[in-house]
């Protein structure tokens, strides 16, 4: 005999038991079907692309559960890919300098433009970005945020001034202080765009000589090579007061826990990461991950990719930006998402001070990899 | 009759030694097999394909940076391994001979407990104390000293082994010490010994395949960390495990990074099968 709260007395009798028991067996099917009717929705990407804060709404009003498996660096998701069964994914996300990989080696499905407001992308070249649409001019990939990469710096150590060159890196002040994103694309392409190179990864092999030679003369300033958890660590306790390879995706988190850090797209230019999303061909939910694709380009969808908690980024079309300056003013006035802002990320593109980040493409990747572990090694 | 009994006994020894054996071939010997393997594997359009050619085994050994690496980490690991020894032995000495059973007993469940918690989590305490805005040079700024980098240095990645090696150290060390025949350290005091030539002429020689094996562990696990040189010394320059992560974030070069693996375990055999010769060698044998 037990005793329930409310003082009356409780009696497990063998009848109570039947009762409850049969009661549970023939709800089953009930809770069986509740369940079945939530799709799983199996999302291959960067870190915090399939939290509550970026899907949850989407989540609660599709019956829908995504399942992510996060990477960091195009070459893990590929690993990912390689290492997993057709069907694991439904939904990849990633950079589009790795989203034409996977469109060459036909890992995804075609999908169609008019789905989606192109029509009010913020700028012309997203609305057939290089790497998302192949050579026939069909669609892959389907952009969805954009950020760009330059000097981030404490502020309490160098001024946006002279934060404004890459120069800024070999300042005596931040000797030893210098770190790397430990990725050889982002930091060599800004190497690259230093020494002059208008296209930083479409570069010949002098100028590629010229950008080794170059970065080689930094390795005194370097304070170390980190990765996600290293930089933001090390930003933040003022280790490390500039940092290359990096921008607004992790000074921003930092900036809106008021660290006082910052990053500028400097006089030689800046290098913009330009993320996507993808249908894996064997996925068997497409028609719920098309209906996913459709909610990132929709206005609350837009928001929430520039709002993302996991990094920041920038909204690709009108009418979410417009609804971002509406919800949330503060972030759209740090993020520089306003017209007449002098950090106007479009304003940027449009002054032909940004590079979209690609692979190299007069040397191997693997050359350019090599010479990033001789430069750690030097 | 005798060779029923033989049998009975073998069935019941393989019984108990069977799983060991299965395990290691499933765990152990069938990945060292596939990695090997690898090595000689290529990389087209990112993904591995199956061969036989020497090409990720010319690339890696031609390379200088992978020997400065592999110099190098086999530099901090020997380093870390002294370390831990020569900081662990007092503590362990202490606790082998000058302190009680109930003291030694809880010493070495307090030794064990860091154990519990993620060596990441515990890696990254670390920033807390090490940074120059850190416990350590804060308090080295009231006596008017510092601040020191200590972070991304080779020291902070021998204090990232040490928070790896040293528990396990002392702990194999205290054992080891506290199995040392008391006579015999009696007998050397009864005939005037010093207490240092005790301790070298009597406990360190008695002692001495604890002490190795405990150093041998400090050497291997310091040998293959990848946290402790990445986190606390800024991969700075890098060590054969973090070559190994940025070989196969470059292209999907598993391959060359399993030529990298191949190389460390075969490092690894050499260094353990050397300790474990000189631990077990017998006095005066050649």
């Amino acid at each position: 005999m037990t005793k329930g709260t409310s003082g009356e007395t409780l009696a497990l009798t063998k009848r109570t038991l039947l009762q409850t028991s049969a009661a549970a067996v023939l709800s089953a099917p009930f809770v069986n079907r509740a369940w079945a009717d939530t799709i799983e929705l199996n999302i291959l990407g960067w870190y915090g692309t399939a939290e509550s804060d970026m899907v949850g709404a989407f989540e609660e009003a599709n019956n829908v559960k995504f399942v992510p498996k996060y990477y960091a660096g195009g070459d893990n998701m590929l690993a990912a890919l390689a290492q997993n069964p057709p069907g694991t994914f439904d939904i990849i996300h990633t950079d589009a300098e790795y989203a034409k990989l996977l469109i060459a080696n036909e890992l995804v499905m075609e999908l169609n433009p008019d789905d989606y407001p192109m029509d009010d992308l913020l700028h012309e070249d997203f609305t057939k970005f290089a790497g998302h649409w192949d050579e026939d001019g069909n669609l892959f990939s389907l952009i969805s945020r954009f950020g760009h990469l330059g000097v981030s710096y404490n502020k309490d150590a160098l001024s946006e001034k002279e934060a404004s060159s890459y120069n800024s890196f070999w300042m005596p002040k931040v000797k030893g202080k210098v770190g790397h994103f430990d990725w050889h694309l982002p930091s060599l392409g800004q190497m690259s765009l230093l020494t002059g190179n208008a296209n930083p990864f479409d570069i010949d092999d002098d100028a590629w000589e010229a950008v080794q030679e170059k970065t080689m003369s930094l390795k005194p300033q370097v304070g170390g090579y980190f990765d996600f958890g290293g930089t933001f660590a090390g930003l933040k306790n003022g280790e490390m007061l500039a940092m290359c390879g990096i921008g607004d995706w992790v000074t921003g988190i930092l900036e809106r826990d008021g660290a006082p850090v910052s990053s500028v797209v400097p006089e030689e230019g800046g290098i913009q990461w330009t993320e996507s999303y993808s249908i894996v061909k064997t996925s068997k939910k497409k028609d719920m991950a098309l209906k996913y694709l459709a909610y990132t380009m929709s206005p609350e969808g837009q928001v929430k990719t520039a709002q993302m908690l996991g990094y920041p980024g920038h909204c690709v079309t009108g009418a979410g930006r417009a609804l971002l300056q509406k919800e949330d003013e503060a972030e759209a006035k740090r993020s520089g998402q306003i017209k007449g802002h002098k950090n106007e990320p479009i304003a940027l593109i449009d002054d032909g001070r940004i590079s979209y980040r690609d692979i190299p493409v007069q040397q191997d990747l693997e050359d350019w990899n090599d010479f990033w572990s001789e430069y750690k090694n030097a | 009759m005798a060779a029923s009994v033989i049998r009975r006994l073998n069935a019941y020894a393989l019984t108990f030694r069977l799983p060991i054996i299965i395990w290691q071939a499933i765990f152990f010997i069938g990945p060292l097999f596939f990695m090997i393997a690898m090595s000689f594997f290529l990389v087209k359009n990112y993904r591995m394909v199956e061969a036989f050619e020497f090409k990720n085994w010319d690339k890696m050994l031609s390379r200088n940076y992978v020997w400065d690496s592999y110099w190098y980490t086999l530099g901090l690991a020997a380093l870390s391994s002294a370390v831990a020894s020569l900081v662990a032995f007092p503590a362990a000495f202490a606790l082998a001979y000058r302190s009680s059973e109930s003291v030694r007993r809880w010493a070495i469940f307090l030794l064990i407990i860091p154990f519990f918690t993620s060596y990441l989590v515990r890696t990254f305490s670390w920033y807390v104390i090490l940074a120059e805005s850190g416990v350590i040079n804060a308090g080295l700024g009231y006596i008017g000293l510092g601040p020191y980098t200590m972070l991304n240095t080779m020291f902070g990645t021998i204090i990232g082994y040490m928070t790896l090696t040293l528990p396990l150290v002392v702990i194999l060390q205290t054992v080891s010490l506290a199995s040392v025949d008391r006579s015999l350290i009696q007998a050397s005091q009864n005939l005037g010994c010093p207490p240092w030539r005790t301790i070298f002429a009597v406990i360190l020689p008695a002692a001495k395949t604890g002490l190795i094996v405990a150093a041998l562990f400090a050497f291997i696990l310091s040998f293959g960390d990848f946290v402790a040189p990445y986190y606390l010394g800024g991969s700075k320059p890098p060590t054969l495990p973090i070559l190994i992560i940025d070989t196969t974030k470059a292209g999907q070069q598993w391959p060359r990074a399993a030529v990298v693996a191949v190389i460390m375990m075969v490092t690894l055999f050499v260094v353990a099968f050397t300790a474990i010769m000189l631990a077990y060698r017998k006095r005066g044998s050649k």
